[in-house]
């Protein structure tokens, strides 16, 4: 399936989930240009699996509407017609099967002729990574593996659309990598949504991003204007070890100053949020010399998606959602 | 049916491969073999037990007392395997989150629960079918020869009640997410069967009333009224699976 140049693969429409009195998802407008890679992000709870359920039809909607490349979801007809490939946070499969006999009934649902089907599978499984146990037991691969194996699944057929939650949640660093540059590429020929909590991966990979809380869209965009619009200036400071009292001193001034607007302290490391870099650059040196305060490191920092996120849901993305 | 034979596909082979056709096989053949052997030498087991210290007489058996045995036990072991077989047939996949795998592709959800039922049917047909044949056998060994179209009649309607067993369990299956609800509803629907079909008016109709036309059938007697029972048994497990699929459509998983 074409689509024109700079329309939507993905669009939401107030799109909305409640169970009982809890709003999971809270009129959700959003657009996924074809061909993105989307970064859907948010801390825990966010609504992210929800509205992944919903383009899905693994969930109703209690209200608003969505498409998958023009086609309406709800009833399903996205996925009948082979529009989407989807990775489950928590990916299962049929324990009883082997890797290659899975890709293989996906690879027959899709109608695949029996050449194609054999070529695709030994490219899916060689993408992922899984070529050495494609005859295993899916019983027993490990954790990682099975997330190897849900990504395969879902892009054997060269969808237009890929849901992908959480899709590198079980990978060691190195699978983490590996995965990360495979959806980066896959970005060229699909439109990828891309649900997360870990915000570098994020920034390894996609071009938009979203983010939710609570249920609701807090922003959308592209990643480089966020960045711009939102990210503050951050100085990272690292005093010398044993001035602790005046280190607690500063720390009290600066958090009364006008131009800082975040104070992080971790370990031995003080990140501060400024709402002008150069104002700041100035009054924050003339601050430590005023506390006697001894700096190993004081550097300018570029913002990052972190410090975006921060700023906008008031905490870190993998910390648990407070209750509303 | 979007899917329906790849879909039937999986399902024969997770038969295979868990083994539970297997296990269906050797448990039906042994019964189906059993039956005529148990009505052939009861008596004369009964005679043995009871010793020089009682009189008993029993008439002599009958093909047709191999016939009963034969429905008596493939029926009570086929309730059984029919209930086991169809308990977690839907409910463990929405469960295990594999049904949520699956319904991302192209499958309709009416293609995903039929190729379930089916599946549960070939398993009982085989199960069924081997039973017959080793029961046809050895009633013709220890008795005599009995019509096979008429044998085969009375397996068909075997079959019949066992998979309107299976689909009410189906049913509790598509429900729920427990395997162990669906096997409760399944139970109870044989009880209140069991029940019901000691009513005159409605026991034929029910799916253990279709043994009695069967074992006419198999010693080539009439059968009495029996395409009535039999369609109302087929026409119950379609308006079951209707139900399942009405239930099924719009779950979430």
């Amino acid at each position: 399936m074409s689509s024109p140049p700079g329309a939507a693969a993905i669009v939401c429409r107030a799109l909305t989930k409640r169970y009982g009195s809890v709003v999971a998802l809270d009129r959700l407008d959003l657009e996924v240009p074809v061909g993105s890679v989307f970064g859907f992000l948010g801390p825990n709870g966010a609504g992210k699996t929800t509205t992944m359920r919903l383009l899905t039809s693994l969930a109703q909607a209690s209200g608003g509407e969505a498409t998958l490349a023009g086609v309406p979801v709800g009833d399903g007809e996205p996925n009948r017609r082979g529009l989407l490939g989807y990775l489950d946070q928590d990916p299962r499969f049929h324990t009883w099967m082997t890797a290659r006999e899975l890709l293989d009934l996906v690879g027959r649902l899709y109608r695949m002729t029996d050449a194609d089907r054999r070529a695709r599978i030994d490219e899916a499984l060689e993408t992922v990574g899984l070529t050495d146990a494609a005859r295993r037991p899916i019983g027993g691969l490990s954790g990682g593996m099975r997330q190897r194996l849900g990504v395969a699944q879902a892009i054997l057929n060269r969808p237009p659309i890929l849901l992908l939650d959480e899709p590198v949640s079980s990978l060691d660093p190195e699978g983490r990598v590996d995965m990360l540059a495979v959806i980066r590429r896959l970005g060229g020929t699909s439109t990828v949504l891309f649900s997360t909590h870990i915000l570098t991966d994020v920034e390894r990979v996609c071009d938009r991003i979203a983010i939710l809380d609570h249920g609701r869209l807090v922003t959308t965009g592209p990643m480089t204007e966020l960045l711009e619009r939102y990210a503050r200036p951050i100085y990272r400071l690292e005093p010398e070890d044993g001035q602790s009292d005046a280190v607690a001193r500063m720390l009290d001034a600066l958090r009364a100053a006008p131009f800082v607007t975040h104070v992080e302290e971790t370990a031995a490391v003080l990140r501060i949020a400024v709402s002008d870099a150069e104002d700041a650059g100035r009054q924050l040196l003339a601050m430590v010399a005023a506390h006697g305060v001894g700096l190993l490191v004081l550097e300018r920092q570029r913002p990052t998606l972190e410090d975006v996120f921060l700023q906008l849901v008031g905490r870190r993305a993998h910390e648990p959602q407070a209750a509303a | 049916m979007i899917g329906l034979g790849s879909m039937l596909r999986k399902e024969l082979l997770e038969q295979w491969r868990t083994r539970r056709i297997l296990v269906v096989a050797v448990v039906f053949s042994a019964l189906g073999i059993g039956s005529p052997l148990l009505a052939r030498y009861t008596p004369e087991l009964v005679k043995v037990l009871a010793g020089d210290q009682f009189q008993i007489v029993l008439p002599p058996p009958t093909a047709a007392d191999a016939v009963s045995q034969f429905l008596k036990n493939v029926g009570q072991a086929g309730v059984l395997s029919a209930i086991l077989l169809a308990m977690g047939s839907v409910a463990v996949e929405k469960e295990r989150g594999t049904a949520a795998l699956l319904l991302t592709k192209p499958v309709s959800r009416g293609a995903f629960l039929l190729a379930k039922l089916l599946a549960i049917g070939t398993t009982l047909l085989v199960g069924v079918l081997l039973a017959a044949i080793g029961g046809f056998y050895y009633t013709a060994i220890l008795f005599e020869a009995l019509p096979p179209l008429g044998w085969a009649a009375m397996a068909g309607l075997l079959l019949l009640g066992l998979v309107a067993y299976a689909s009410l369990t189906f049913l509790g299956s598509a429900l729920t997410r427990s395997s162990l609800a669906a096997a409760a509803i399944g139970i109870g629907a044989m009880i209140v069967l069991a029940v019901v079909s000691a009513l005159p008016a409605i026991g034929p109709f029910t799916p253990g009333g279709l043994n009695a036309p069967g074992a006419a059938l198999a010693v080539g007697k009439e059968p009495g009224a029996v395409i009535g029972p039999l369609l109302v048994n087929l026409a119950g497990v379609s308006a079951i699976f209707a139900v399942a699929w009405l239930a099924f459509r719009r779950q979430e998983l």
